[in-house]
């Protein structure tokens, strides 16, 4: 296996009793890149993520990246981390370092997302939602991870926030040269952060292709209707262009 | 324990306790010899000077004997309850190690012993283990684990399904780590908490085994063996089963107001402190509004006692026909404005407004009923979550009918067709079919659409939407919008639009007026948010990626964080945030006209 | 479960109600399953005593010969399987033994007793909700949003200590004070109606204090939805709010909670019999266990866990009939997406 051979997912299939969430998926990840992956709720989307990430059972196979070198961030900043343990001990868990370099691995991540080292000490109440999701990053960055898959990571975060959230991914990725599969709702913060976008419906890939292609020129109709859908603040359309949108 | 009971019966509970505790340790030194000692010359009396509580069959000292039982009773109490703690958290926690297939049927199992009341499972193990004080501690333990299997199980299972908890199995830590490191410590304390009540439940279970002759036997005794043998002889002398029935029941009352006030404490839900709040002043506000105006708010605010002050002196003009975005971050204080304005502040909040006016008329001047059927029958309201926002024991139909028949006088069979007919308004599908459902039988997207229509029943002047599409997938919000939007267009009534997403705000309403920190800071055309003047609501547009951001380009990020409704000081709130703040800047800039419909609250620009 | 897209409102949306035929053979299949494990249960009992039952129950004393005699009797001497067989065959043909020291067929006595045993626990919990349900309602309507806090205390505090007592302390109560001491009603057994009165009270009490207190804080949480307060911004009058809006979603829970208090009450009623001497199952239950006759003791303990068993089914039932989310929520399988 090649260190700059694609993550491959291939005939993934993901049920929940007579449901089937995910349907034979096939989708291949380039090294060094963000693959967006787009879908309404019950597109089976997240669920996709937790089966790559091992969390789920399923059926297919998942080649480009070691078992356990997978790690995910999640939607709900209050939720992934644990109340009871320190924002260093969190960060600890997944460092693969000895324990006596274990302090200054944890200060260097810190600074990765940009937190003061300072901050290892501190418990997830003392933190916003944005300082939060900085934290699961670093913490899924610690395991030096060969596929980071970020599930709406900023759906539960103010616009302000979410910015710099964003912002930062788009650093990590140049830094580290990370690979990454970016979930989201947002087709508008699907563009901004992919360099290739994979659109889902009903547990199936609908259309995927390079951000561009898809945007600019979707071949399919759940593509467009999704494209068409999304609110706009374009400085060029007028008045009457845009009440027309939503009549 | 670091969460001791504050409250007075929580208090209470604690002494009650501690009282027995200390009863147990010097109990049985003090009094045992008085209890033991057999005087068949004051066989079964009733209360004296000598006997405080009267003697038992043998003569006996029923006070000494009671007070020296407290030791046995809580001892066995003590030794059922760690029985049946143990058990339980081990069941309970189980199936998190075993294989799937076990832990189910773990599960399956307590599931099963839970419906059994335990006096039942207390039975059965004292049949099999033996009618003596062994027995009966076995059984209350027994009965006792399968309730607490459940409990760790369920709080198990709900720490199991945070995302924490992925986290980890992802970074590889194995399972019985995640179970001590994680789950363990998170369920500790409420697990703890509860065990205060297990040990009354056990108590008591203890005292009703040995009152039936399950339990201790002669000649030691419990509490439940006194009322036994008290019982024996009730038709004789029935003041005998008075000390031992008071001391269970001082310890069941202590052990349950202990553990609730505990249980309280767990749950961590503390009312808001301080006084009442005091109505905020308001301020006469003279210009009269235009002939159209549906909605005109001068000076609203809204005030929580210990000087939380979500909205502050808001002035809002909603005219027919339009679609007034109020657009702000969590915290800025938008939802309680609309909240207000439908008079609809949660208690205890205060709202002082120098006027609100719907359709023309003064809210204030209106008795209650009066205000009641104005509000009733011209506004309309549409919240966030469409899955609780329409009762789920009603027909959809029903529901909007009612709204018809109570306030605009509509006979029922009026009212039913004009549901459907407001159904179908809301491009609902077979609207007559829809109506006959209950709203867990539709989807999100329907149960908005069919409380847009609810709002429709009568003629709204006025549409408060809160909002109403953040729960919703965007090609289902799209047709929302279009339906909020034709909806006002038909009826010319003005709306209120709530919501977080600038875009969203941008795409549906006509003007925009932007709230930070309970303030709003600039009000413009929706057309001219790429020409906003105040820099939040500039970094606001500048932080949203949209299908034309630049993608080599940062995104604009606003620094620090929005003061919380408590802490706003006195100068720009804004201004610990802001690239362009300057001295003066510590006072308050007043919202100000700069171009016709544009108002902007800021001292730096034009 | 994952929300409807609204892709599918070409077509009438699916109706749940369908679904509860198949959610009723479910509900019996578990109730069977349930039934069967309690037969093995009260089958292993006997078995499970350490050393030898028939010792424990006719003393260290007893020559061997007669201990010999009674355990060929109670067929003990089988092997286990054909022991089992025999149960099961006996329990399907209504046979449930015969009492150790009187001779007397259990059927019999269960035959005389259960009737009394369940009229006790009916009556208690028609008073219990009775009284509960609308003093619920009434408190957290009084008290919702923080208001009135002095009245929240005085009702958590007093239905809280009414909860701590045990029923039979309650029953002694009774007993001392109305019944031995103002001579106001029976001491003990039936005569007639009046000796209801004080056993029915008894049991209730506790029940009606904790559905009081469950029936608060379901109101108060429903007082709090967004369908609450649509109602009101609705502006419907009380009435309607309260007893057409309200009412129904507090039922569910509170019912379920009835439900399994009664069950609880089946097996209170042991201990309230046993005060008030009353001639249901109760008192000849105890009496079985301290005497180890273990045969009536064996189908007492059969007969309790049955008839919870089969409250807790009706009471699944009731629920699903009157709440139309549970019959969905039972329904779908537990598939999270």
């Amino acid at each position: 296996m090649n260190i700059n051979d694609p993550v491959n997912i291939s005939g993934l299939t993901v049920r929940f009793g007579s449901r089937t969430a995910v349907d034979r998926l096939s989708l291949e990840v380039p090294k060094g890149s963000t693959t967006g992956l787009v879908g309404e709720s019950g597109s089976g989307k997240s669920t996709l993520a937790r089966a790559v990430a091992g969390l789920l059972p399923c059926r297919g196979t998942v080649t480009g990246v070691a078992p356990g070198r997978v790690q995910m961030v999640f939607q709900d900043p209050s939720s992934s981390l644990d109340p009871r343990m320190s924002i260093g001990d969190a960060i600890a868990e997944g460092t693969r370092v000895p324990r006596a370099r274990r302090a200054a691995e944890v200060g260097r991540l810190l600074e990765l997302v940009a937190l003061p080292a300072g901050y290892a000490g501190k418990y997830p109440r003392e933190l916003s939602g944005g300082q939060c999701q900085r934290v699961a990053i670093a913490r899924a960055l610690a395991a030096g991870p060969e596929l980071l898959i970020a599930d709406e990571i900023t759906s539960a975060l103010d616009v302000s926030v979410q910015g710099a959230v964003l912002n930062l991914l788009r650093e990590l990725r140049g830094e580290l040269g990370l690979t990454m599969l970016f979930i989201s709702h947002n087709l508008a913060v699907v563009r901004y952060v992919c360099d290739a976008v994979a659109v889902m419906r009903h547990g199936r890939l609908v259309e995927s292709g390079p951000v561009q292609d898809v945007i600019g020129a979707p071949r399919h109709a759940y593509t467009r209707a999704l494209l068409d859908a999304v609110p706009r603040l374009s400085p060029a359309a007028s008045d009457t262009e845009r009440v027309r949108r939503v009549r | 324990m670091r969460r001791l009971p504050r409250n007075p019966a929580g208090l209470l509970g604690a002494g009650i306790v501690a009282l027995l505790v200390l009863l147990a340790l010097f109990g049985p030194p003090l009094w045992a010899d008085a209890a033991a000692r057999i005087n068949p010359r004051e066989i079964s009396q009733g209360s004296s000077a000598a006997h405080l509580l009267g003697t038992d069959a043998l003569g006996r000292d029923l006070l000494a004997r009671t007070l020296t039982a407290t030791r046995l009773t809580l001892g066995l109490a003590l030794l059922a309850t760690l029985i049946g703690t143990a058990t339980g958290i081990l069941l309970g926690t189980l199936p998190q190690v075993l294989p799937r297939r076990a832990g189910r049927a773990v599960i399956a199992a307590v599931d099963l012993l839970v419906a059994f009341p335990a006096l039942l499972l207390a039975m059965f193990t004292a049949v099999v283990a033996g009618l003596d004080a062994q027995g009966a501690v076995l059984g209350i333990g027994a009965a006792l684990a399968p309730a607490f299997a459940r409990l760790t199980h369920t709080m198990t299972a709900s720490v199991a399904g945070a995302d924490y908890i992925a986290a980890a199995r992802m970074l590889g830590v194995p399972r019985h780590r995640v179970l001590t490191r994680h789950v363990l410590p998170n369920i500790a304390e409420p697990l703890i908490l509860n065990t205060a009540q297990a040990m009354g439940g056990a108590l008591l279970g203890l005292s009703a085994m040995s009152f039936l002759g399950m339990g201790v036997q002669a000649p030691a005794y419990d509490w439940g063996r006194l009322l036994n043998e008290a019982f024996g002889h009730v038709y004789v002398t029935p003041s005998a089963v008075v000390a031992p029935a008071l001391a269970v029941t001082l310890a069941g009352l202590g052990f349950m107001l202990l553990g609730d006030s505990f249980a309280r404490a767990a749950a961590h839900t503390r009312a808001p402190a301080g006084g009442p709040a005091a109505a905020p002043a308001a301020v006469p506000a003279p210009d009269e509004p235009a002939p159209d105006t549906v909605l005109e708010v001068r000076d609203l605010t809204v005030a929580f006692p210990g000087g939380t002050t979500p909205v502050r002196q808001v002035s809002l003009t909603v005219r027919a026909g339009e679609i007034l975005g109020l657009v702000g971050e969590s915290g800025s204080g938008k939802s309680m404005t609309a909240a207000a304005i439908g008079q609809l502040v949660p208690h205890p909040g205060r709202t002082g407004s120098a006027r609100i006016r719907l359709g023309g008329v003064d809210l204030d001047g209106l008795t209650a009923s009066e205000r009641r059927r104005l509000l009733g029958s011209s506004l309309a309201m549409v919240f966030q979550d469409p899955t609780s926002a329409l009762n789920p024991a009603l027909r959809v139909g029903g529901q909007l009918a009612e709204v018809a028949t109570l306030h605009g006088g509509a006979t029922r069979t009026e009212a039913r067709d004009r549901a459907v007919e407001r159904l179908d308004r809301v491009r609902i599908r077979h609207p007559a079919d829809t109506a006959r459902r209950h709203p867990h039988e539709l989807s999100g997207g329907m149960r908005q659409r069919a409380v847009i229509a609810m709002g429709l029943m009568n003629t709204p002047r006025l549409i408060i939407a809160d909002e109403p599409t953040t729960a919703l997938d965007v090609t289902v919000q799209r047709e929302v919008l279009r339906v909020l939007r034709e909806a006002v267009d038909e009826t010319r009534a003005g709306a209120l639009f709530i919501s977080h997403d600038i875009a969203v705000v941008g795409e549906v309403c006509d003007r925009i007026a932007v709230m930070y920190a309970g303030r709003v800071v600039e009000e413009l055309p929706a057309g001219a948010l790429h020409q906003a003047r105040h820099p939040y609501t500039r970094a606001l547009v500048g932080s949203l990626p949209d299908m034309d951001t630049d993608r080599s380009r940062p995104l604009t990020t606003i620094p620090g964080r929005q003061p919380a409704p408590g802490d706003v000081g006195e100068g720009c709130a804004f201004a610990d945030r802001c690239a362009l703040a300057t001295a003066r800047c510590a006072t308050r800039p007043e919202l100000r006209t700069r171009t016709g419909t544009h108002s902007v609250a800021c001292w730096e620009v034009k | 479960m994952t929300a409807l897209s609204d892709t599918d409102r070409g077509a009438p949306p699916r109706r749940s109600r369908r679904l509860t035929g198949r959610l009723l053979a479910r509900r019996l299949l578990r109730l069977a399953g349930s039934l069967a494990v309690l037969v093995v249960a009260s089958f292993a009992m006997i078995h499970l005593i350490p050393g030898d039952p028939l010792r424990r129950m006719l003393g260290s004393t007893a020559p061997k010969e007669l201990v010999d005699q009674r355990r060929a009797e109670l067929g003990l001497d089988q092997p286990l399987p054909a022991q089992f067989a025999d149960h099961v065959r006996q329990l399907l043909s209504g046979d449930l033994g015969t009492s150790f020291f009187s001779s007397q067929p259990v059927a019999d006595i269960i035959g005389q007793g259960l009737p009394h045993t369940l009229a006790l626990a009916a009556l208690a919990t028609l008073t219990a909700l009775a009284v509960a349900v609308p003093l619920g309602l009434w408190a957290a309507v009084r008290t919702r949003d923080g208001r009135r806090r002095g009245t929240e205390t005085a009702f958590t505090t007093l239905t809280g200590a009414a909860v701590a007592v045990p029923e039979y302390l309650y029953g002694l109560a009774l007993l001392l004070v109305l019944s031995l001491g103002l001579g106001l009603f029976p001491p003990a057994g039936l005569t007639g109606p009046a000796s209801y009165v004080l056993p029915v009270t008894a049991l209730a009490i506790a029940p009606a204090a904790m559905i009081a207190r469950l029936a608060r804080v379901e109101t108060l949480r429903e007082l709090d939805s967004d369908y609450m307060r649509l109602a009101r911004a609705k502006r419907l009058p009380a009435w309607r709010l309260y007893a057409v809006h309200l009412l129904p979603n507090t039922l569910t829970a509170t019912l379920t909670m009835g439900g399994l208090l009664l069950s609880g009450l089946i097996t209170g009623s042991v201990l309230v019999e046993n005060v008030f001497a009353w001639p249901g199952l109760g008192l000849r239950t105890v009496e079985a266990i301290t005497q180890k006759d273990y045969p009536v003791a064996q189908a007492m303990i059969l007969v309790y866990g049955a008839l919870v068993l089969v409250v807790n089914f009706l009471v699944d039932l009731l629920i699903d009939v009157l709440d139309p989310r549970s019959a969905l929520s039972a329904s779908t399988t537990s598939g999270e997406g």
